[in-house]
């Protein structure tokens, strides 16, 4: 910030810069003139791309609006209806619930091995913290295809069913088989492969802020080192971390799309909810009426569950 | 090409800001006109000045179409036109563009009767009379609702299965008649290293129009009801599963049915797939290539071939429907050379005017001459009334009977419900 802000600022406000007041409204002109200067770009865009669109879709659940966004017949809560009803929507939260059941513990689980045994390296630590974390530079839509056209694809040739076949095994159609249900491998895995490294990540820096008195106390009234420490010292320390892994890798399930799309497509086996909404209102279906209600359910859900978090694990109170 | 092309991805960014709020495509294609393959300056229809037209195309998959494409609108002088060949997910690109008027003048695209309830597409009767007589009644019909023809068919895809001789051959097999001959050359045929058929690999949606036509039904009646819920399309959904549970159906390819590198690649002895794959396994393969529609379900049934394709469609939204209008019936009508060029000489389609397809030298030996009179004899075309809405409901319901087995009864039961409700709304 400018130096009028300093001025400002400071505590020690006495008589004689009372005179300076009229310097200091300026200062703060200034300062209101260059907050707006600075933000208003990123609220206008947030105005314009996000919360005007969220209004519209608000409206537009409310009308039979197929193939426009400016509908003209009004159907109440019909649309809402047909969603809460409609077995392909609630099938795709259940198709959430099972992801997320797969991958919210794993990742949970994986990143924090790989975060302490990066930690405990001595040699070479920033190599492999970066090599675990490298992944996450990489687009789903590009691992999609790379798990979709080589590894898992379900030829002679793909990768997972060429070592299957040294062990006489025969070929798995990975993404087209539902029984048993092999998509989930590519599925899980790929998200497991982009994110793993970002979540290990928060683990080290919670790891690192851990003081090394208490392992030092620990190991002094006898603690075994390895599953007493790590139970009764390190994953109690690392309550904070753990909490905010659990509800970004909760989220971020929710928003799951590019692998589903990309790996199996809109199929109604394993199609989540954003997939199943973008088939039904972006796809050639153009129904944006019962689209936006969807959205708007998927939504409140997602605000429900993220306030329940709070109440099991408050957040607020994670900082300690 | 066919109708279901592969989607490149969509990145989950770009799928939030839309679902976040439907509006935002509006507001998108409003705010970012300049990605939509219009010139930039726009209007200007009289005073001598040239109108500006856009005109969109999906990627076709064979070489030098594109450059085709570009050609055709080169050489038209009375308008500006500019191409935009589009890869990835064609269909929802289009349907956005169709929301405002910065989208496509001119578009290929399958006809439905949503786009006249919603006022995208305008009639073509004008430009149509004086030729109506050289189409066939079936392309005729596919694109026309309440009497008003919406589209020019500019080409015609049957959609058929393609398989190699020698492999039958050696397996002493005739090419199968019955669809329980296909379920058991299909078996016959797989081996270690290769696989009887391939039908895609969702296995086997992209049949189950045939296979309901097979069995004496289909998708609407002439009264627009429900087509499929006889007992018989029941069965003959039901053999689709037994197809795909016989471990004889080539899955997880990395190329779709489409695309012919899987029967091009000896993983398939047959392959479900369209005529404009044929210059490609001619190359490949050879003269070792035959085809047989689909099979009929039993002595009562009839083989069917799905005769897809692609039509040309002028946009209501559309600055310059009348310039747009001309372009079209210059290209699509007139210009024959352009139409041959088109049809033949990259994938195979047959050309729609009875007229060229007569004259089409290309398409009058061997397989391709086959393929055609199987359309000719087997063919079905879309039924207008038959929504993507619809369409949805049939394919999920095909891949809960094909992949999980389902009751097929149950689930005709469900995908009635979901289509006798589009109809309710669309009729009345």
């Amino acid at each position: 910030m400018s130096a009028p802000a300093k001025t400002s600022a400071d505590p020690a406000v006495t008589g004689e810069q009372r005179e300076t007041r009229k310097r200091r409204h300026k200062g703060i002109a200034g300062n209101t003139l260059w907050f707006w200067v600075f933000v208003g770009p990123f609220v206008i865009g947030l105005l314009i791309f996000s919360y005007l669109p969220i209004l519209w879709s608000l409206v537009l659940s409310f009308f039979e609006a197929y193939n426009t966004a400016t509908p003209s017949k009004f159907v109440g809560l019909r649309n809402y209806v047909d969603m809460l009803t409609d077995h392909n929507f609630l099938s795709s939260l259940g198709t959430f619930t099972i992801f997320a059941v797969f991958i919210v513990p794993l990742t949970f689980a994986l990143s924090l091995a790989l975060a302490l045994l990066v930690n405990q390296v001595k040699i070479a630590r920033a190599f492999f913290r970066s090599v675990f974390f490298l992944p996450t530079a990489c687009s789903y839509v590009v691992a999609s295809l790379i798990w979709k056209l080589s590894i898992f694809n379900g030829v002679r040739f793909g990768l997972a069913n060429t070592v299957l076949g040294w062990f006489g095994i025969d070929n798995i159609a990975w993404l087209s088989t539902v029984d048993p249900p092999w998509y989930w491998i590519p599925l899980v895995t790929v998200r497991l492969w982009l994110q793993l490294g970002f979540y290990m990540i928060l683990f080290i820096a919670g790891l690192q802020r851990i003081s090394p008195t208490l392992y030092e106390a620990a190991y002094v009234d006898g603690a075994k080192p390895g599953w007493q420490v790590f139970r009764y010292i390190t994953l109690p320390q690392l309550r904070a971390t753990s909490v905010a892994v659990l509800i970004l890798n909760l989220i971020a399930a929710y928003q799951a799309f590019d692998e589903f799309y990309n790996l199996v497509g809109n199929v109604n086996y394993a199609r989540p909810p954003l997939v199943y909404l973008y088939g039904i209102s972006l796809g050639s279906i153009q129904d944006l009426g019962h689209g936006s209600a969807g959205a708007l359910i998927l939504a409140v859900i997602i605000m429900l569950v993220t306030l329940l978090q709070n109440r099991i694990f408050g957040l607020g109170k994670a900082g300690d | 090409m066919p109708a279901h092309v592969p989607n490149a991805g969509l990145t989950r960014r770009d799928l939030l800001k839309r679902t976040g709020g439907l509006a935002a495509l509006a507001a998108l294609t409003a705010a970012c006109g300049g990605n939509t393959g219009r010139p930039s300056s726009s209007g200007g229809g009289d005073g001598g000045a040239k109108v500006n037209l856009s005109q969109w195309y999906h990627q076709y998959g064979e070489t030098g179409t594109q450059q085709a494409a570009l050609k055709y609108a080169k050489a038209y002088t009375d308008a500006n036109v500019a191409v935009q060949w589009t890869p990835g997910d064609y269909a929802a690109k289009l349907s956005s563009g169709l929301l405002s008027s910065k989208g496509p003048d001119v578009f290929e695209s399958q006809f439905n009767i949503g786009m006249v309830k919603s006022n995208q597409v305008v009639a073509l009767d004008d430009i149509m009379a004086d030729v109506k007589d050289d189409f066939l009644p079936g392309d005729l019909a596919t694109n026309t609702i309440d009497g008003k023809i919406y589209g020019i068919r500019m080409i015609i895809d049957p959609q058929v299965i393609y398989y190699r001789k020698s492999m039958l051959d050696k397996a002493g097999i005739k090419p199968p008649e019955t669809v329980d001959d296909l379920i058991a050359a299909a078996k016959e045929l797989t081996t270690n290293k290769v696989k009887g058929i391939f039908v895609g690999n969702d296995g086997g949606n992209a049949m189950g129009g045939p296979a309901l036509w097979s069995s004496g039904g289909s998708y609407l009646t002439e009264d627009n009801k429900p087509g499929f819920t006889d007992p018989r399309a029941a069965t003959a959904f039901g053999k689709l599963h037994e197809l795909y549970a016989s471990k004889s159906v080539l899955l997880g390819a990395p190329t779709d049915w489409w695309d012919p590198t899987a029967i091009n690649q000896g993983l398939v002895a047959m392959q479900w797939i369209g005529m404009w794959a044929v210059p490609g396994m001619q190359k490949a393969l050879g003269d070792d290539l035959g085809v047989i529609p689909f099979p009929k379900l039993d002595a009562e049934g009839k083989p069917a071939v799905y005769s897809g394709g692609w039509t040309q469609f002028v946009s209501a939204k559309s600055a310059n429907v009348d310039a747009a209008k001309k372009f079209v019936k210059w290209l699509w009508l007139d210009k024959s050379e352009y139409q041959e060029d088109w049809s033949l000489n990259y994938g195979f389609h047959i050309p729609p005017r009875k007229s060229l397809a007569a004259k089409a030298s290309k398409l009058q030996s061997g397989v391709a001459a086959d393929t055609v009179k199987l359309n000719q004899d087997y063919g079905h075309t879309d039924n207008p009334a038959w929504t993507p809405k619809m369409g949805t409901a049939f394919t999920d319901m095909l891949t809960n009977v094909i992949k999980k087995g389902a009751d097929p009864a149950a689930e005709i039961a469900k995908a009635e419900k979901t289509v006798n409700a589009e109809l309710q709304r669309l009729f009345g």
